[in-house]
């Protein structure tokens, strides 16, 4: 059979510096936090990051990894403003292509779909198009209508989260919203995949929850358990949030202010070392899903 | 109704944006204008569609802060994965937010303040949902400090929503779905009904001036047909208490004032 499986060594270990990489989750929600954290301890860089960003792009700006972001926003909710995101950004280090959120999942769709570019209204009349350089088509049919030409977002890579998956990539992806991880699958030549439970075969163990199947096996190259591997963002069911952490995170933004300083506290040397300094997937599992 | 807070008249205000709004989603950003659509929805436009701010929709409004995970009652569905798709490129939804700047022509921003696009000075959130929204469907404002800061003379210093700014607009476009209504603030209620679509005062808080709002505004203001904006009844005040168990509308404008201006 098919075996994907891989270490989280093993994914880094395929990505190169200056690639595009997109990351999938929303805020501080169902990011590959492990994932990323594996990227943090790597040489790799001059990164572009296209995310719908926590503190997966907050991380990797502030470890200087980013040359550009793609993004709407970045925001940890309750902490709404990113704060090593900002720091980077009012420091002038990062190349940027800010688009509206629909925006970006249509240039997802593009690129999934191998298209160029998808025209759509949004951006009209803002300041989107000129500072993105983003360019507008005409439509030939009668009506004549000027659209933006939202450009293909084409990624080198996707990492994505998900709950369950086997050795040959059937994903199962739970929880309430499962935002836009199925188009990234799709845009990335490559897509990683880390879960929180790893299964041989999914048909043996749970063949009832195959619609959860959120994107096919052919849009995944390598899987890792890695449980609590979202951490802190959420992951539901699983756990939610971990605002401390955050807290603590946004915190260090402030004082002392330098990444170099508390890596070590929100990387780690390595994942399991990461997890015991937050009480281990124990404390993870506990923490209780967010209330909205 | 001495005891009426200044927020609680916002939140009253705030309900009547989405009053006759139909079956639509009503998206109430921050505590005023998220219990102004839970008022609006129990009482005069029960028809309003609204979510749990998570991804349910809802048929009674949830109340603000903390609660247990469960206790809401869903009856559909509507996630961020098809948000697009369902409410704002088809028009059917009216939000209610705070950006951080406004100008004569409604063009709002949140993205950043200062500076270049390259190097902001101040980094916000970014532009998030606004221009799909913007024009796409109905949008109103709130802001609980109304000043020259958040009113901006010339125009914001990146537009992350249209406006009906003419020099803005690449011809050719389609702006029909362009639709400011209400801006609901700590001092008066203004919408875009002067001309061509200028921002227009059409009631004042107990208290206060016309002055008073232009003071605090960095363009000039047209003068509608001005009334006083009514205070909550007895019912609302109930139904607004019933949605803020934890009284986080205190919070919202300074020192949490009362509904009538003490000169």
């Amino acid at each position: 059979m098919l075996d994907k499986r891989m270490t989280a060594a093993d994914i880094v270990a395929q990505l190169s510096d200056g690639m595009t990489i997109g990351i999938g989750g929303w805020g501080p929600r169902r990011k590959p936090m492990a994932l990323v954290r594996e990227l943090l301890r790597s040489n790799l860089k001059d990164l572009t990051i296209v995310a719908y960003g926590g503190a997966d792009v907050g991380m990797l700006c502030a470890a200087g990894k980013v040359k550009k972001v793609v993004f709407a926003f970045v925001s940890l909710d309750a902490i709404p403003l990113e704060p090593w995101f900002r720091k980077a950004r009012e420091a002038g280090q990062l190349e940027v292509l800010e688009v509206d959120e629909g925006m970006f999942q249509w240039g997802l769709k593009a690129a999934a779909f191998g298209l160029p570019f998808l025209p759509t209204r949004v951006g009209l009349g803002t300041d989107l198009a000129a500072l993105g350089g983003l360019k507008t088509v005409t439509s030939p049919y009668a009506d004549g209508e000027t659209l933006i030409a939202m450009p293909a977002l084409k990624l080198d890579a996707a990492l994505i989260h998900v709950n369950r998956s086997d050795w040959r990539g059937n994903v199962q992806v739970f929880g309430p919203d499962v935002y836009y991880d199925e188009w990234f699958a799709k845009a990335a030549a490559k897509t990683y995949v880390s879960c929180e439970e790893l299964v041989d075969r999914m048909e043996d163990h749970y063949p009832d929850d195959a619609q959860f199947n959120l994107f096919e096996r052919c849009f995944v190259t390598g899987v890792v358990e890695l449980s609590g591997g979202a951490h802190p963002s959420s992951m539901p069911p699983h756990y939610g949030w971990d605002m401390k952490a955050f807290k603590a995170y946004a915190d260090a933004a402030k004082d002392p202010g330098d990444w170099s300083a508390v890596a070590d506290r929100f990387v780690g040397a390595t994942e399991a070392d990461y997890l015991n300094s937050f009480g281990g997937k124990e404390a993870v599992a506990a923490l209780p899903l967010p209330i909205f | 109704m001495t005891d009426v807070t200044l927020a609680e008249l916002c939140i009253f205000a705030a309900s009547e944006a989405f009053r006759g709004n139909g079956e639509i989603v009503a998206t109430g950003v921050g505590p005023v204008p998220r219990l102004g659509a839970g008022l609006a929805k129990l009482t005069h436009t029960p028809e309003l569609m609204m979510t749990d701010g998570e991804c349910y929709l809802v048929e009674q409004p949830v109340p603000l802060g903390p609660r247990n995970y469960d206790d809401r009652k869903k009856a559909g569905y509507l996630p961020f994965s098809r948000f697009f798709d369902s409410a704002v490129w088809t028009g059917r939804r009216h939000a209610m937010v705070t950006p951080t700047q406004i100008d004569r022509f409604g063009q709002i921003n949140l993205s950043q303040l200062g500076g270049t696009h390259k190097q902001p000075k101040t980094q916000m959130l970014g532009v998030r949902g606004f221009p799909g929204n913007t024009i796409y469907h109905p949008n109103s404002f709130f802001f609980p400090s109304h000043t020259t800061r958040v009113f901006v003379e010339g125009e914001v210093d990146m537009v992350s929503g249209v406006g009906y700014n003419p020099a803005k607009r690449i011809a050719g476009g389609n702006y029909s779905g362009v639709a400011l209504k209400k801006i609901i603030t700590n001092l008066c209620v203004m919408d875009f009904g002067g001309t061509d679509n200028a921002v227009r005062v059409v009631s004042l808080h107990p208290g206060v001036t016309f002055q008073d709002v232009q003071a605090a505004t960095g363009f000039p203001l047209e003068k509608g047909d001005l009334v006083e904006t009514p205070l909550p009844d007895a019912d609302a005040l109930a139904i607004i208490a019933q949605l803020d168990p934890h009284n986080i509308r205190a919070s919202v404008i300074k020192d949490n004032p009362p509904a009538q201006r003490v000169s």
